[in-house]
């Protein structure tokens, strides 16, 4: 249809590397090589993401706070994360005597893990995406909560009670808000009509799903950075971690490396709940499009998707942060009356209104 | 009121104060930042007037302070900073004077109460904003306030 979306496109170009390395060798290694490839590029990805997210944390939170955050390290203080990440590659990872040395040496691996996996389905440009299949979002949804278990058997096995306190708040917290995380996603999923990731991003070519289902979009938009907030186990649900009361949470008694998985994991939840949200709500890498203006959404196709997509993710970011410097931390019984008082209703609602809109073609 | 109706407006209730708070969040956000960059805007700095650096004697341009040697101000020190050397000088009318000879003052044991200050009834020591007062060796923080050679004001 339009010409620079399909300039942009990753498609041919993967194909024909696939193409050219079948000449040369076995299809089995050619598959091999280039998924060893393709992992190497989303580790090294997740790393330098991580790094610019603590950064723009750290910056963003000052700002909030009328600081200026680090200014010393670099210019601007640009050189102070990595100063951070050196430190902590360096450190000592401790054996406590009395935890569980198997399980308390699994934990930060399942969290990483986790958020890996959910990390490679990000629509990342045209025909770019790494997981894409049929359905795409139940599987981020399933492979985002083995993080759950990681940070369980980490506050169980460190064999401490600030860990374990942390841990289970973390544990009702995530399970609960799981729910309506999902019922949000199944509002959005019924407007898509489908599942898969890239048929998601491409049903929105016409318009993004939060122009395209209106009230419902928009209620279901609000409720899933609701609950992709807690999933992330950042501020206001950030009691799993309460400093001032568990001292760091179920990471607690973690050092070094061991403690940047989480760190490392924390943060980049964080940039997959907005890359999901950015994906099913604004439309992934597919640029601004309005239906019938055609020489407007010429001009959008010109900004490669890569560029919306990150755009996007992070215009999602500052929201979530400007959110969790604004509010203070809730109670647990406080997180589990919103969920299961206000925001599961809501859900229902909000599927039901979703379903009614999208049977009777209510929605664009 | 029936209890659907006070949930409902609960929630509106909650979503609003939450949005004034994103709004005042917001607001801070594009504040001017108070962050001080200290030893870069040394040039900018500013320190208020009143705050109590360092305890000076002030000298006018013919090397003159106002200090009579009285020792009140030793008196008042609950720390013993001050230690207030006087001299005795026969006047030709007969009577003899005090006259200051050496005024030292321990940075080291200061409380900057102020007291010095304000027990001293001409006015001859002071408070000074200059704050930048590290040095190496505690020795140093034995100053001495009256400059060579001063003398007092007639």
């Amino acid at each position: 249809m339009n010409g620079f979306l399909d300039y942009y496109n990753f498609k041919p170009v993967a194909e024909w590397i696939h193409s050219s390395l079948c000449g040369v060798m076995p299809e089995g290694l050619a598959l091999f090589l280039e998924g060893l490839v393709v992992a190497v590029v989303i580790i090294l990805l997740y790393a330098i993401l991580a790094i610019a997210l603590i950064y723009m944390e750290r910056k963003v939170c000052a700002f909030f706070q009328c600081r200026l955050g680090p200014m010393r390290v670099g210019k601007w203080g640009l050189l102070q994360v990595f100063a951070d990440v050196f430190k902590i590659l360096i450190k000592e990872i401790i054996k406590l005597k009395n935890s569980d040395h198997f399980l308390y040496e699994l934990a930060p691996y399942l969290v990483i893990l986790a958020s890996i996996l959910t990390f490679s389905c990000l629509p990342w440009h045209n025909g770019m995406g790494i997981i894409d299949f049929n359905i795409g979002i139940f599987f981020v949804l399933a492979v985002s909560s083995i993080e759950v278990v990681g940070i369980l058997l980490a506050g169980w096995s460190s064999n401490s009670k600030y860990t374990l306190i942390g841990a289970m708040r973390s544990g009702a917290m995530m399970i609960s808000y799981e729910l309506s995380l999902g019922m949000a996603m199944l509002a959005m999923v019924a407007l898509s009509g489908t599942m898969s990731i890239s048929g998601i991003v491409e049903s929105q070519a016409d318009g993004w799903n939060i122009f395209k289902g209106h009230i419902p979009a928009w209620i279901a938009f609000i409720v899933y950075l609701i609950a992709g907030n807690a999933e992330a186990n950042r501020g206001p649900f950030d009691l799993a971690e309460a400093e001032q009361e568990l001292t760091a949470g179920y990471h607690t008694e973690y050092s070094g490396m061991h403690f940047g998985f989480f760190y490392l994991a924390e943060y980049l939840n964080l940039f997959i709940v907005s890359g999901i949200a950015a994906t099913v709500f604004l439309g992934g890498w597919m640029p601004l499009h309005i239906a019938g203006l055609d020489a407007f959404n010429q001009v959008m196709d010109y900004i490669p998707g890569v560029v919306w997509f990150f755009g996007k993710a992070f215009l999602i970011v500052f929201l979530l942060m400007w959110i969790k410097w604004t509010f203070p931390r809730l109670r647990i019984d406080q997180i589990l009356t919103l969920e299961w008082k206000y925001l599961i209703p809501i859900c229902l609602f909000n599927l039901l209104l979703m379903v009614v809109l999208k049977v009777y073609g209510l929605v664009f | 009121m029936n209890s659907f109706a006070k949930y409902i407006s609960g929630m509106m209730g909650g979503i609003k104060s939450l949005l004034i708070g994103m709004r005042t969040s917001i607001r801070v956000f594009f504040r001017k930042k108070i962050t001080e960059q200290y030893p870069e805007n040394r040039a900018t700095l500013y320190i208020s007037e009143r705050y109590r650096g360092r305890l000076v004697m002030p000298h006018d341009e013919n090397n003159q302070h106002n200090c009579i040697a009285c020792g009140l101000c030793q008196m008042a020190c609950p720390n013993g900073t001050i230690k207030v050397t006087a001299g005795k000088q026969e006047l030709e009318d007969g009577k003899t004077k005090r006259y200051l000879v050496k005024y030292e003052y321990d940075l080291g044991s200061c409380l900057f109460c102020q007291l010095c200050v304000n027990a001293c009834p001409h006015d001859a020591i002071k408070f000074v904003n200059d704050f930048e007062n590290a040095v190496f060796t505690r020795s140093k923080l034995l100053l001495q306030l009256n400059h060579e050679g001063s003398s007092c004001k007639k």
